[in-house]
C-alpha cells in the first residue's frame, strides 16, 4: 500500500486545465519530486495535496485515510492533515522571534510547555539554527529564513513533508548545501518528501523518483537516472538536459541528415523497431564527438567559450548540430570543416 | 558665511532661496506666529491666561467634546474599516471590485453636505425619516435625533472610515498569503491564523489608518458646524469659529483661539509622530511574489446576507444623503412632500442666476480654486525639483517646511494667516479674496509637494545628465526633459488641489468677507439661515462639480486618485 496515493486528479480553473488526470503512488519515506516548466501544475497539484484546493475530480489519500475526495465532496482541511510544507517565499512570520515560529505549530496542538520546549529546541538545532531562538527573521538571511521553515515543519515530526520551490530563492551555492540538509533531515525524521522543483539538477540529486509533467499532464514517472538515459518523449528529453533534435531521413540502409546525404551516414546500423522513413534523432550535445574519418562532414559555424568546455554550432548541410567538448579535446575554429560523430542517441516519430 | 554663500551663488542656491522664502511666508510664518500668540503677551511668556482660558467651561468643554468625537468615530471607522478591507480581499464576496470603488466613494464627498443631508432626513423636528416613522407608527415623538455627539460621530464616520479601508485592503492585497497558509498547515483554524498572523501583520497599517481619522476628526470642522452648535455642542475648530465670529474678530477671541490652535497643532503633531513609530517599527516583509493568490474564505450561506448588508451600507451611507440633497433642492420650501408638484427647478435658476449671493459664491471658489491649484503646481514643481534633484545642503529644511501643513488644521492656517495679513506687516488682506488665496495655498502645498516628488523621483538623472551632456542649459533641460516628463504628476496636483479647494469650508468660514464668500461658506450660511433648500440647491451643484471633476481625473491619471 502507497503512502501517498493520487488518483486520477483533475483540476481546472475556468477554460485552464491545471492538472489533469494524475495518478501518483508514493512510497512511505520516499522522496519524489515533480519537475516541470512554470504553470505546468506542480504547484497546484502540491496544494491539494496539501488541502489548500478541492479537487474537480479524483481522490487524495494518505496511509489508509481519504484526504480528498471529489466523489464524497470530502476535504479534509489543511490544518487537519498533519503535513509540515515549505513555501517559496520562505513564509515566516515576521513578529515572531525564530522559536516562536518553531513553536507555533507544537503551541497549536495544545503539548505542554516542557515537550514544546524540548521539540523545537530539537528542531532548531537539528536545522542549524541553534544560537537563533530570540533573533526575528528580518535579521536574518534567506538562507537562515528558510531553515527556520524547514524548523516549523519538521517540529510536529510529520509523516508527510510538502515541499514548493524551497531553494529557488537562494544563492546557487546554498541552495546545493540545502539539497544535502533536507536529505540528512529525511534520513533523520524518515518522512515522505513531495518536493516540487522547476531545476532537473536538483531533482536529480534529491530524488528516489522524478515525475516530469507538463501542461497539467503526466510524462514520465521514474528514477532520475532512467529519467536520463531513457526520456520517454521529446519533451522530457528536452527538459532534462541540452539537446539537439535533428530531422534525418532512412535510405539505402543507411540514417541521413535529411537533405544532406551527401555529408554521409550517421549510422548504417538501423534499429529494428525504426519503420517511418522520416524520424527525429535526438541527442544532448556532449556526446557528440570530433572525429577524423568516418563522421558526419560539416563545418563549424560559430565557436563560443564557456569557460573549460566550448560549445560548437556545426552545420550539417542546413541543419545546425550543437556540440560541447571540453577545449583540451582540440578547438575547431569558426569556418572550419569538421567531421561528427554520434555516439549515444534516441529515435522519436516526427510528429511527437 | 555670507561671504561664501554668495561666492558660489548658482541656479541651484538661487532656486533653494526662492522655495524657502515661499515656504517661509506662506507656511512658517503664520504657524509661527500662533504658537507666538498663544504663549506671549507682550514679549513675555504668559502662563496665567493661557490657564485661565483653559479653565472656562467653554474651552474646556470644546477640548473634552473634540477628543470624544475623535475617540469615537476612529474606534467606529476603524471597525468598519477593516471588516469591509477583509470583507472585500479575503472572502469570496461576489461584485469585489465595484464594492472597492464604491467604499472609496464618501472620500471625495464633502462631509458638511452629507451633514446637511443627515439632518435634513435625522432632525428631530422635520427630519424626513422622523416624521415617516412618526406617521406609519403613530408615535408620539421623533425616534431620532442627529444633533448632539452621537451624530456627529455616525457622521463623520461615514466619510473618514475609507482612511482604514484604503490602507487595511492594501496592506491584505499585499500580504504574501503563504505566511497564513502555513500557519493552516501548521494546524492552526482560521480564528486562530486571523489573531495570531493576520491581525499582528495588519496592525500597522490599521494605526496608519486608524491615526490619519483620529487626525481629521480631531481638527474637522464642517460637521460639528452643523450638527454640533444646534444644541449647543462644540469642539475645537467650531469653538474658535464661533468666538471669533461673536466678537467681530476681537484680540480676546483671536488669542482664545490661538490658545486652541497650540493644542491642535501639538496634538496632531504628535499623531503623526506615533504614526511615524508605527510604520517604521511594522516594515516587515510580507511583500507578495508575484504569482500569489490568496485563498479566499468561502462565505457560503452568509455570501448573500453579507453581501446585501454592504450594499445596504452604502446605500445608507452614500446614496441616501445625496439623494436627498439633490430632491430637497428642488423642493418650493422644505418640509413638504416630494411630489411632482412640489419640485422644480425654479430653485437652480435662482441659485445660479438670479441671486447675487450664491453667484458670487460659485464664481469665488471657482477662481479661487483654479488660481490656488496653479500656483501651488507651479511652486510645488519648483520646491519638490529642489528636494530631490538638487545637491544644495540644507534643504531638509525645505522638506521639513513642506509637510508641515499636513499636521496644520484647516482651522489653524486660517487663524495664521488672518494673524499675518492683516495688517501686522504692513499687508492688510482681511475682507478681501487675497486671504482665502493665500490661505489656500499654505494648506495645499503639502499636496504638490507629494505628487511632484514622486513624480520627480521616477525621472533618472541620467535623463537630465544626457541633455546637459548634449549641450543643453540647465534651464533647456530642465524646460525639454524633466517638465515635459513629471506633467502627469503636475496634472494629479492641480487636481488634488483644485477639486478639495472646491468644496473649501474650514479654512475660508474664518476669512470670509461681505463679497467673498465661497460655495463652502454660503451652503454654510444659508443653512445658518434657515435657508435649507437653497442650501441643498447648492449643495447640489457642488456635488455635480466634484463627480464630474473625478472622472475628469480618472480618465487623466486611469489610477484611482486618493482623494483627502
Ligand atoms: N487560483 C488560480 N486561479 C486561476 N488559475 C490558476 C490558479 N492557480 C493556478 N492557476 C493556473 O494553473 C496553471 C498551473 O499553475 P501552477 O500549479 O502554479 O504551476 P507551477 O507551480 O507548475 O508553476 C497555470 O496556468 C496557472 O495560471
Ligand atoms: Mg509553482
Amino acid at each position: 500500500m502507497a503512502h501517498v496515493r493520487l488518483w486520477n486528479i483533475t483540476k481546472k480553473y475556468g477554460d485552464v486545465t491545471a492538472v489533469n488526470r494524475l495518478n501518483i503512488e508514493i512510497e512511505q519515506g520516499e522522496c519524489f519530486s515533480m519537475l516541470g516548466p512554470s504553470g505546468c501544475g506542480k504547484t497546484t497539484t502540491l496544494r491539494m495535496v496539501a488541502g489548500f484546493e478541492d479537487i474537480d475530480e479524483g481522490e487524495i489519500s494518505v496511509g489508509q485515510k481519504v484526504f480528498s475526495s471529489s466523489a464524497k465532496k470530502f476535504y479534509l482541511p489543511p490544518e487537519k492533515r498533519d503535513f509540515g510544507m515549505v513555501f517559496q517565499a520562505f513564509a515566516v512570520w515576521p513578529h515572531m522571534n525564530v522559536f516562536n515560529n518553531v513553536a507555533f505549530p507544537l503551541q497549536i496542538r495544545k503539548m505542554p510547555k516542557s515537550e514544546v520546549l524540548e521539540r523545537t529546541q530539537r528542531a532548531i538545532k537539528y536545522t542549524g539554527l541553534g544560537g537563533c531562538e530570540n533573533t526575528f527573521p528580518n535579521e536574518l538571511s534567506g538562507g537562515q529564513k528558510q531553515r527556520i521553515a524547514l524548523a516549523r515543519a519538521i517540529a510536529i515530526n510529520p509523516t508527510v513533508m510538502l515541499l514548493d520551490e524551497p531553494l529557488s530563492n537562494l544563492d546557487p551555492k546554498l541552495r546545493e548545501e540545502m539539497r544535502f540538509e533536507i536529505k540528512d533531515l529525511q534520513r533523520k525524521f524518515g518522512f515522505t518528501i513531495i518536493y516540487v522543483t522547476h531545476d532537473q539538477t536538483e531533482a536529480m540529486a534529491l530524488s528516489h523518483r522524478i515525475l516530469v509533467m507538463d501542461h497539467g499532464v503526466v510524462q514520465q514517472i521514474d528514477t532520475p537516472i532512467n529519467i536520463y538515459k531513457n526520456p520517454a518523449n521529446k519533451f522530457v528529453f528536452s527538459f532534462i538536459g541540452l539537446s539537439n533534435f535533428l530531422p534525418v531521413e532512412i535510405h539505402d540502409g543507411a540514417i541521413y541528415i535529411e537533405g544532406a546525404a551527401e555529408s554521409g551516414p550517421i549510422t548504417r546500423l538501423i534499429p529494428p523497431e525504426i519503420r517511418e522513413k522520416k524520424m527525429t534523432l535526438a541527442i544532448r550535445p556532449a556526446e557528440i564527438d570530433f572525429v577524423t574519418d568516418g563522421g558526419v562532414c560539416g563545418m563549424v559555424r560559430k565557436m563560443t567559450y564557456l569557460g573549460d568546455v566550448i560549445d560548437y554550432r556545426v552545420m550539417l548541410g542546413s541543419v545546425e548540430v550543437r556540440v560541447q567538448k571540453s577545449r583540451r579535446k582540440g578547438i575547431y575554429r569558426e569556418g572550419e570543416a569538421c567531421m561528427l560523430k554520434f555516439n549515444r542517441f534516441l529515435w522519436y516519430g516526427r510528429e511527437s | 558665511m555670507l561671504k561664501r554663500f554668495f561666492g558660489k551663488i548658482g541656479i541651484a542656491e538661487v532656486l533653494l532661496f526662492i522655495s524657502v522664502l515661499i515656504l517661509i511666508v506662506v507656511v512658517a510664518v503664520p504657524v509661527l506666529l500662533i504658537l507666538w500668540t498663544a504663549l506671549f503677551v507682550d514679549g513675555s511668556l504668559n502662563t496665567k491666561d493661557i490657564i485661565h482660558i483653559l479653565s472656562q467651561p467653554g474651552t474646556y468643554e470644546a477640548l473634552k467634546n473634540s477628543l470624544v468625537i475623535a475617540g469615537g468615530v476612529t474606534v467606529l471607522s476603524t471597525i468598519i474599516g477593516v471588516f469591509f478591507a477583509w470583507l472585500v480581499s479575503r472572502t469570496d464576496l461576489p461584485f469585489k471590485e465595484t464594492m472597492k470603488v464604491l467604499f472609496l466613494v464618501p472620500f471625495m464627498l464633502p462631509s458638511f453636505i452629507g451633514a446637511l443631508a443627515w439632518k435634513m432626513l435625522l432632525s428631530p423636528r422635520s427630519g424626513y425619516i422622523n416624521k415617516f416613522l412618526v406617521d406609519i407608527f403613530s408615535l408620539d415623538a421623533s425616534p431620532f435625533n442627529i444633533y448632539g455627539l452621537g451624530g456627529i460621530i455616525a457622521v463623520e464616520t461615514m466619510y473618514l472610515f475609507p482612511f482604514v479601508f484604503i490602507q487595511v485592503a492594501g496592506a491584505l492585497e499585499r500580504m504574501d498569503p503563504t505566511l497564513e497558509e502555513s500557519a493552516r498547515i501548521s494546524g492552526a483554524g482560521l480564528l486562530t491564523i486571523t489573531r495570531r498572523i493576520t491581525l499582528p501583520l495588519m496592525l500597522p497599517g490599521i494605526a496608519a489608518g486608524a491615526l490619519l481619522v483620529a487626525l481629521y476628526s480631531l481638527a474637522h470642522f464642517g460637521v460639528p458646524a452643523i450638527l454640533g452648535t444646534e444644541s449647543g455642542i462644540y469642539n475645537i475648530p467650531t469653538k474658535i469659529y464661533e468666538q471669533i465670529y461673536q466678537s467681530g474678530g476681537s484680540f480676546v477671541a483671536i488669542r482664545t483661539g490661538t490658545i486652541l490652535s497650540s493644542i491642535l497643532i501639538v496634538a496632531a503633531g504628535l499623531i503623526l509622530y506615533a504614526q511615524n513609530l508605527v510604520l517604521r517599527a511594522g516594515r516587515f516583509q510580507v511583500i507578495a511574489g508575484k504569482s500569489m493568490r490568496p485563498t479566499l474564505l468561502k462565505l457560503r450561506g452568509l455570501k448573500i446576507p453579507i453581501l446585501i448588508f454592504s450594499l445596504l451600507y452604502i446605500f445608507i451611507t452614500v446614496i441616501l444623503p445625496t439623494a436627498t440633497i439633490f430632491l430637497v433642492g428642488t423642493l418650493k420650501t422644505y418640509g413638504i412632500a416630494f411630489t411632482w408638484e412640489n419640485m422644480s427647478l425654479q430653485n437652480l435658476k435662482y441659485i445660479l442666476f438670479d441671486w447675487r449671493m450664491t453667484r458670487d459664491a460659485i464664481w469665488n471658489s471657482f477662481y479661487l480654486s483654479l488660481a490656488a491649484a496653479m500656483i501651488t503646481m507651479v511652486v510645488g514643481v519648483l520646491i519638490s525639483y529642489t528636494i530631490v534633484k538638487m545637491k544644495v545642503r540644507g534643504k531638509f529644511i525645505l522638506e521639513f517646511l513642506g509637510v508641515l501643513p499636513f499636521s496644520v488644521p484647516g482651522t489653524v492656517i486660517a487663524l495664521g494667516v488672518i494673524l499675518t495679513w492683516s495688517g501686522k506687516f504692513g499687508i492688510n488682506l482681511y475682507n478681501t479674496a487675497w486671504i482665502i488665496f493665500v490661505a489656500y495655498i499654505a494648506r495645499y502645498m503639502a499636496f504638490s509637494l507629494k505628487s511632484n516628488s514622486a513624480a520627480l523621483e521616477q525621472v533618472d538623472d541620467s535623463l537630465e545628465e544626457a541633455a546637459r551632456a548634449c549641450g543643453a542649459t540647465h534651464w533647456q533641460s530642465l524646460r525639454d526633459i524633466v517638465i515635459p516628463l513629471i506633467k502627469p504628476g503636475m496634472v494629479a496636483a492641480f487636481f488634488l488641489i483644485f477639486l478639495p479647494a472646491l468644496r473649501e469650508l474650514t479654512t475660508s468660514v474664518l476669512l470670509y468677507g461681505p463679497t467673498t464668500r465661497t460655495i463652502g461658506v454660503a451652503i454654510y450660511a444659508l443653512n445658518e439661515d434657515g435657508e435649507t433648500v437653497y442650501a441643498a440647491t447648492l449643495a447640489s451643484v457642488a456635488l455635480v462639480i466634484i463627480i464630474v471633476g473625478q472622472l475628469v481625473i480618472k480618465r487623466i491619471t486611469r489610477t484611482t486618485v486618493q482623494g483627502v
